[in-house]
């Protein structure tokens, strides 16, 4: 394996886990790492899970068995945060689990996930609720925040108990139907209302029904020339404009997932300027790939909302820079092969994301000149840090020790076999990314090391 | 001449749409019996029709027989396609089994011949005879063979056809769109508004819900079959209006020009899109067209197994 979780987390998973869960926190020193925005070199001192101190390099005092991660000059940035991941736990365990999420996670230089709540059963109740986050804390891999659903069984039709989920102790703040839109404007007022009593948030897959009865990817001509239904960009931004001003009546807060198109973009940008509580989330894959794709008949590029035209793909990347998209979200949708393994129309929807967002996102942004290393961080950790209500993530002293290890001019050649999901549905095998995540922390402990620097 | 897949008319260039229909009229032309080209298999021709199918199976059949290649026959029922063997494991199976040259595959959704083409575990060319309501590429190359051999084959710049019937369901009228106007001819899909893909103006053909305004202006008509099984529930047809309007009728037949023909892909619902006498009278080419078929399928599979050495 190219890659490796630091404690070779070869299954059998449990045990691994076990293991790591049993031994305290180490004393670690992460030795000759950049932050960003500054050209030295330091070295970062953690124990107990925090940030104790930040020296020049090598200057301050290793203790004794203290752990050491080599940075090899790489930027020490906060781990990510996702708003947004398919975790399939409970219920489809031959495509992902709590754990093997987390251990993508970490690979991908996350310290935390929200898993969506379209598993199996439902995370519509506290009990499924509970049992997403204890098993995040049992991987102890990343923290894993369950999503709560708007509606019972994501059927649309009555509310779930959103109040009594929030009142667990993983304390859901978002809640969404996603992989289904709230269609009924009833239910979607009474739910923004019910989530504003505790600041929480309503993230909405924005997707008209009638409009995309039968879709299989972007109304144009790809989809034309293979004969596949098509899903028209109006039909995402139709419900992002009823539902921010929905959002404005209730004075609740909203998060729009996945935005797609270039319309869509245009109706947050009037929301915004008109004080509406309004957040966006753009996925790596819309960033990057545009629904030329589609002409290879590979389902591996099926994905909702579906990969558009480049028209739309540079407004979203424009939307990500000057802020009216706010945050980069994965939608990590793993898939075991039988459900990619058929025809397009057979074919289930949804891409991985956690193992390659930083690369693609860096490529498409970073790389592009469209945003630097300030912007990068907003969008892959503090702006998801605000709209989940999560503390701000900083590496500073004093500070939780969450780390991702980024290492540029370290190109890497994606290979679906060697990545950490249970699932291969990448889009980007075979693709070279330009940088890599060295190594994550979480905590004072290293959940993820490139060729085991840890020492 | 050698082609890899034939799953769209838009993967044929030019030059090999010119090659196919030339090697079918020679076909044509000497009607070549079983045995006449070679008496040992040289190919093998499966045939995966998850999809009913007569005409289409037996020229396929026919055109393999003709040319010397042994056929092999899977349908969707008594298989292990019932059972939900996957589309991949049941070609994967067939490659380790029959080993065939080429795969003619018939599938009721959109792509699935697309994507067995392109997988990497494909080791056969594949041949799309129908998918869902996407392309049914040689039947628009029989209709083309067919036209020509009627107008001439260099006759059909400038004609007019007229595709009339439920187009947003048929793969026929698509795969026409695609192929007849890079013959030069012109081409005006007619049908109800409900029975128009919502996207006709991306297909660079005329449309029209006027076939009496269009029906004395035309060349060649083609008559499609009314989908009943591809229609949602909430599509009620009203087999009356449509008949009244969109039928190839005795008296509305009257109104084509002298030369005009008429045309079906088949299978017909005599009555309600195309009556009796039509269908069987002077202007039927619909027996040609079956005919045409076979020639046809012949230059596709060869060019085929060609390509496979």
């Amino acid at each position: 394996m190219a890659s490796g979780c630091a404690w070779q987390c070869s299954r059998p998973w449990r045990w691994a886990v076990a293991e790591v869960t049993a031994s305290p926190a180490p004393t670690l020193v992460v030795v000759g790492a950049q932050l960003a925005g500054s050209p030295e070199t330091v070295d970062i001192h953690i124990d107990a899970g925090l940030i104790t101190a930040i020296t020049p390099s090598r200057a301050g005092l290793t203790p004794p068995g203290a752990q050491v991660l080599h940075a090899d000059g790489a930027l020490a940035l906060p781990s990510f945060i996702d708003l947004h991941t398919h975790t399939r736990d409970p219920g489809k365990p031959q495509a992902e689990t709590v754990h093997s999420a987390g251990c993508a996670a970490a690979a991908g230089g996350y310290g935390v996930l929200h898993a969506m709540a379209n598993t199996t059963p439902v995370t519509d109740n506290p009990e499924t609720v509970m049992g997403v986050w204890q098993r995040g804390r049992d991987a102890a891999l990343a923290d894993i925040r369950p999503v709560g659903a708007i509606t019972i069984g994501l059927q649309g039709e009555r509310l779930a108990p959103i109040a009594a989920m929030h009142d667990t102790p993983a304390a859901p703040v978002l809640f969404s139907d996603d992989g289904h839109c709230v269609t009924r404007a009833d239910l979607m007022r009474a739910a923004l209302r019910e989530v504003a009593a505790f600041d929480g948030a309503i993230a909405q897959h924005a997707q008209e029904a009638t409009l995309t009865a039968g879709a299989q990817a972007h109304e144009g001509d790809p989809a034309r020339r293979m004969g596949l239904p098509g899903w028209p960009a109006v039909a995402e931004s139709v419900i992002v404009a009823r539902d921010v001003l929905l959002a404005a009546d209730t004075g609740a807060r909203l998060h729009v997932c996945h935005v797609s198109t270039a319309q869509t973009v245009e109706v947050l940008r009037w929301a915004k300027a008109r004080g509406i509580a309004v957040t966006a989330e753009v996925t790596p894959h819309h960033l990057l790939l545009t629904d030329e794709f589609i002409a290879t008949a590979d389902p591996v590029y099926k994905v909702n909302p579906p990969l558009r035209p480049a028209t739309d793909v540079h407004a979203v990347r424009e939307a990500l820079a000057d802020g009216t998209i706010d945050v980069v979200a994965t939608d990590h949708a793993p898939h075991e092969d039988s459900a990619k393994s058929c025809a397009w129309q057979d074919a289930a929807m949804g891409m991985l994301g956690l193992e390659t967002a930083l690369a693609v996102v860096w490529q498409t942004m970073v790389g592009t000149g469209l945003i630097g290393i300030d912007r990068l961080v907003e969008v892959m950790s503090a702006a998801g840090a605000r709209i989940a209500r999560l503390p701000e993530p900083h590496v500073s002293v004093g500070a939780a020790a969450r780390l991702a290890l980024v290492a540029p001019d370290s190109p890497w050649v994606v290979d679906a076999d060697a990545l950490h999901s249970l699932s291969r549905n990448t889009p980007f095998t075979g693709l070279s990314m330009p940088v890599r995540v060295l190594a994550t922390v979480h905590d004072g402990r290293i959940t993820h090391a490139h060729e085991r620097s840890a020492g | 001449m050698s082609i890899n897949h034939l799953v769209s008319i838009a993967d044929l260039s030019d030059l090999q749409v010119d090659s196919l229909l030339a090697r079918a009229h020679e076909f044509a032309d000497t009607t070549p019996r079983r045995g006449d080209l070679g008496s040992t298999p040289s190919a093998c021709v499966q045939m995966l029709f998850y999809e009913d199918s007569t005409r289409t199976r037996t020229s396929f059949e026919s055109a393999a027989a003709r040319l010397g290649y042994s056929t092999c026959l899977v349908t969707a029922s008594g298989s292990s396609v019932a059972k939900g063997e996957s589309l991949r494991d049941t070609v994967l199976t067939l490659q380790a089994s029959v080993d065939p040259t080429v795969l003619v595959l018939r599938h009721p959704e959109n792509g699935a011949p697309a994507w067995v083409a392109q997988g990497a575990w494909c080791e056969t060319a594949v041949v799309n005879a129908g998918d869902g309501t996407h392309e049914h590429p040689t039947q628009a190359l029989l209709d083309a063979l067919t036209l020509q051999r009627q107008f001439g084959r260099d006759g059909l710049a400038g004609r007019h056809i007229a595709i009339v019937g439920d187009i947003v369901r048929s793969r026929v009228a698509r795969s026409n769109a695609l192929l007849l106007p890079r013959l030069g001819m012109k081409v005006t899909v007619v049908a109800p508004p409900e029975m128009l893909p919502a996207d006709i103006a991306e297909w660079g053909v005329g449309s029209s819900n006027d076939l009496d305004g269009v029906v004395s202006e035309v060349d060649a008509v083609m008559m499609l079959r009314i989908q009943k099984e591809r229609m949602s529930a909430a599509t009620r047809l009203d087999t009356h209006a449509f008949h009244a309007a969109y039928a190839m009728t005795t008296e509305r037949a009257a109104r084509l020009r002298p030369e005009a023909v008429v045309m079906h892909p088949g299978p017909m619902n005599r009555g309600i899109e195309i009556s009796d006498e039509v269908a069987d009278g002077p202007r039927s080419l619909i027996v040609q067209q079956v005919r045409n078929g076979v020639w046809l399928r012949m230059a596709v599979l060869e060019a085929l197994a060609v390509g496979r050495g």
